[in-house]
């Protein structure tokens, strides 16, 4: 269908949709300036959110702000390099970002170059959704020793994030030990392990490529406090371990000890999950999985039952040299069992720590409430609570957890509780809002620049085509300010 | 049937539709002659086209018509239907977006499942022993009015604790 077609029929909807609501709204609650909001943060959370209330409404106007010169957060800087199709998700934000009632402000640190209270006077409403920038810490000793990383900035330093552009992880040991079975622990698992044959064809960043070519990493322990049938990642992540070329699983058969039994009563998901567990740790392999296993020169497992206690320093007590496992015993059963430590620990050697016990959302501005047990903005349905105006979506909401489309379906949850508010006034309409132009003017007076879509576009295809020479999708830039240099050049 | 589209959701799809086009995407399912060129290289003729009923989240009936080779998500896509979130990978089984329930004898005629569609679904809200994702179903002239309803929520509930097991 001709572009313009589909122009003529969108406009026809949206008369349609317009209707609707102000059938709905009623006249009393109708205003005649436009809704201006704003979001901070540009991962799928600021992006879906911004897409529902855009699409839901035919008169708000919504900014993106993002501390970062480049958008997208984690489907860029988390989503694994060998993921590419789950970067699929950036031609819809592309799609939102250029609509014409949307706006995108990088390289704006809020909280820092603009409080969040002078986002609430510029705008009806500010969403929050800038997610989990934090790690939780595993709280043990040794955990600062060189050797031990963050799951973060290990994700960060392959993806090319800014700040972990320096990490260079010592990766000149044969044994990696990561603490954590959820998904971004068996996305580093796989990275490490991965022929770089097939690393080299995806974004990662070169010098994380060059160094995981130089890797003597040849065994992976992925590491949780319970069982086979509590572990958090799920069933794609753990496919691809059980296919990796080049490697064998290393499971310990004793581990699955009355799992077979349990099998039956669980829930689909977790029934096939374990179920693909048990077959590559129990199950004879067949022939031709035999010879694989056999040929591999790498090997990952999953160790249960275990806690971290101590990060082991080599003797002259200059970085990791093992790591004290506590051994645990398993209470109650099912995804409520508890771990509960013996006397018993054990130590594995390993010069390689990382640590992917979670994210952690922080606090960006005093002014907006936080609950720092949860590491959350408190809210109900996205609304902050004790504070009208001030909405949030994402992780900043839930917590951590979830993929994708977790985040994308409690986004739309947040757009639609802001439209209710505007729906039935509990929004205050009652002035006209300066939004951007605002923002701008206080953003000049403080130096701030900031970086527009087409400047973005600008970055994203010299990033295209550094990766062309070398077969790779794009090679990011990975210092802010080179990617401000080819952003205003 | 225009009132039921709107101008975001087309905007939004068109990176789907691009990325249909750079690839020239196939119907997983058929291993016959990739869609593209069945939509392409013939002249549409209305009894070469399989009407498909969609349930939406509303529970509204819509009823559109689809070539045979196309998936359920390309379908949604060239009709435009505005299915909030659906297909937000693209149709490369990488999530569970495009789930839709079947009735039984139409999900037994839908053919084999593979371990990876099964592994998605497993993630999607509101499983049920009769879904499927959209975009592992091949158009066929065996499936000529057959109905597909979108779940009530695209949610993935994937309670994957990123690392927070610990």
């Amino acid at each position: 269908m001709p572009a313009f077609k589909k122009l003529f029929s969108g406009v026809t909807l949206w008369t349609w949709r317009r209707s609707r609501w102000i059938n709905r709204r009623g006249d009393a609650a109708f205003s005649s300036c436009r809704p201006k909001v704003c979001v901070v943060g540009s991962g799928p959370a600021g992006f879906y959110t911004a897409q529902h209330l855009i699409k839901g409404r035919q008169d708000v106007e919504v900014d993106i702000y993002e501390q970062l010169p480049v958008p997208f957060g984690l489907v860029r800087f988390g989503v694994a390099p060998d993921h590419p199709e789950v970067k699929n998700v950036i031609n819809t934000f592309t799609q939102t970002a250029k609509h014409a009632r949307c706006n995108f402000y990088g390289n704006v640190n809020v909280g820092k170059d603009v409080s969040v209270q002078e986002l609430q006077q510029a705008y009806h409403a500010v969403i929050l959704s800038y997610g989990a920038e934090g790690n939780r810490r595993m709280g043990i000793p040794g955990e600062d020793l060189a050797g031990v990383y963050s799951a973060k900035d290990f994700v960060g330093w392959y993806n090319g994030l800014p700040s972990c552009r320096e990490l260079s992880p010592d990766l000149n040991c044969d044994t990696a030990v990561i603490l954590g079975q959820g998904n971004v622990a068996l996305d580093i698992a796989r990275i490490l392990l991965s022929p770089t044959d097939i690393l080299k064809k995806t974004d990662i960043t070169h010098p994380a490529l060059e160094a995981l070519t130089e890797s003597k990493v040849r065994r992976v322990l992925i590491v949780g406090r319970r069982g086979p049938m509590q572990v958090a990642c799920t069933i794609k992540e753990l496919r691809e371990m059980v296919k990796l070329p080049g490697t064998r699983p290393e499971l310990v058969q004793a581990d699955f000890e009355g799992v077979a039994q349990a099998l039956p009563d669980l829930p689909r998901p977790r029934k096939r999950l374990t179920e693909l567990m048990f077959k590559a740790a129990v199950e004879p392999p067949a022939k031709d999985e035999q010879e694989r296993r056999s040929k591999a020169s790498r090997s990952w497992g999953l160790r249960f039952f275990r806690s971290p206690a101590m990060v082991l320093p080599n003797p002259d007590g200059t970085k990791a040299a093992a790591i004290r496992l506590a051994v645990n015993k398993l209470e109650g059963s099912g995804e409520a069992a508890r771990a509960v430590l013996t006397d018993e620990v054990e130590d594995v050697t390993c010069g390689l720590v990382i640590s992917s016990i979670g994210y952690k959302s922080l606090l960006i501005d005093s002014s907006v409430p936080f609950d720092s047990g949860k590491a959350i903005v408190p809210n109900q349905m996205g609304r902050v609570q004790q504070a009208p105006g001030l909405y949030c979506s994402g992780w900043l909401k839930t917590g951590p957890t979830g993929v994708i489309a977790t985040t994308m379906n409690n986004s739309f949850d947040t757009a639609r509780s802001l439209m209710e508010d505007l729906d039935s006034g509990n929004l205050d309409m009652s002035a006209a809002k300066s939004g951007a132009q605002h923002i701008r003017t206080l953003l000049e007076e403080r130096g701030v620049k900031p970086v527009t879509f087409s400047d973005w576009e600008k970055i994203d295809s010299v990033e295209v085509k550094r990766g062309e020479s070398t077969g790779k999708p794009r090679e990011k830039l990975l210092t802010v300010e080179n990617m401000l240099q080819v952003a205003w050049a | 049937m225009a009132s039921l589209l709107t101008a975001f959701g087309r905007i939004a799809h068109a990176g789907v539709r691009e990325y249909a086009r750079r690839t020239a995407a196939s119907c997983p399912a058929s291993g016959l002659i990739g869609r593209s060129f069945v939509t392409r290289a013939q002249p549409l003729r209305s009894d070469n086209r399989v009407t498909v009923h969609f349930i939406n989240r509303d529970g509204e009936k819509i009823t559109v018509e689809g070539s045979p080779g196309d998936s359920l998500l390309d379908v949604v896509i060239n009709e435009d239907l505005d299915f909030d979130g659906f297909g937000a990978c693209e149709g490369t089984l990488a999530c569970s977006t495009c789930h839709l329930i079947f009735d039984e004898d139409v999900y037994k005629k839908l053919g084999p499942v593979t371990d990876e569609e099964m592994d998605m679904l497993d993630l999607a809200y509101g499983l049920t022993d009769t879904s499927r994702l959209g975009c592992q179903i091949c158009l066929s002239r065996s499936l000529e009015g057959m109905v597909a309803r979108v779940p009530e929520s695209v949610a993935d509930i994937r309670q994957s604790q990123d690392g927070s097991s610990q």
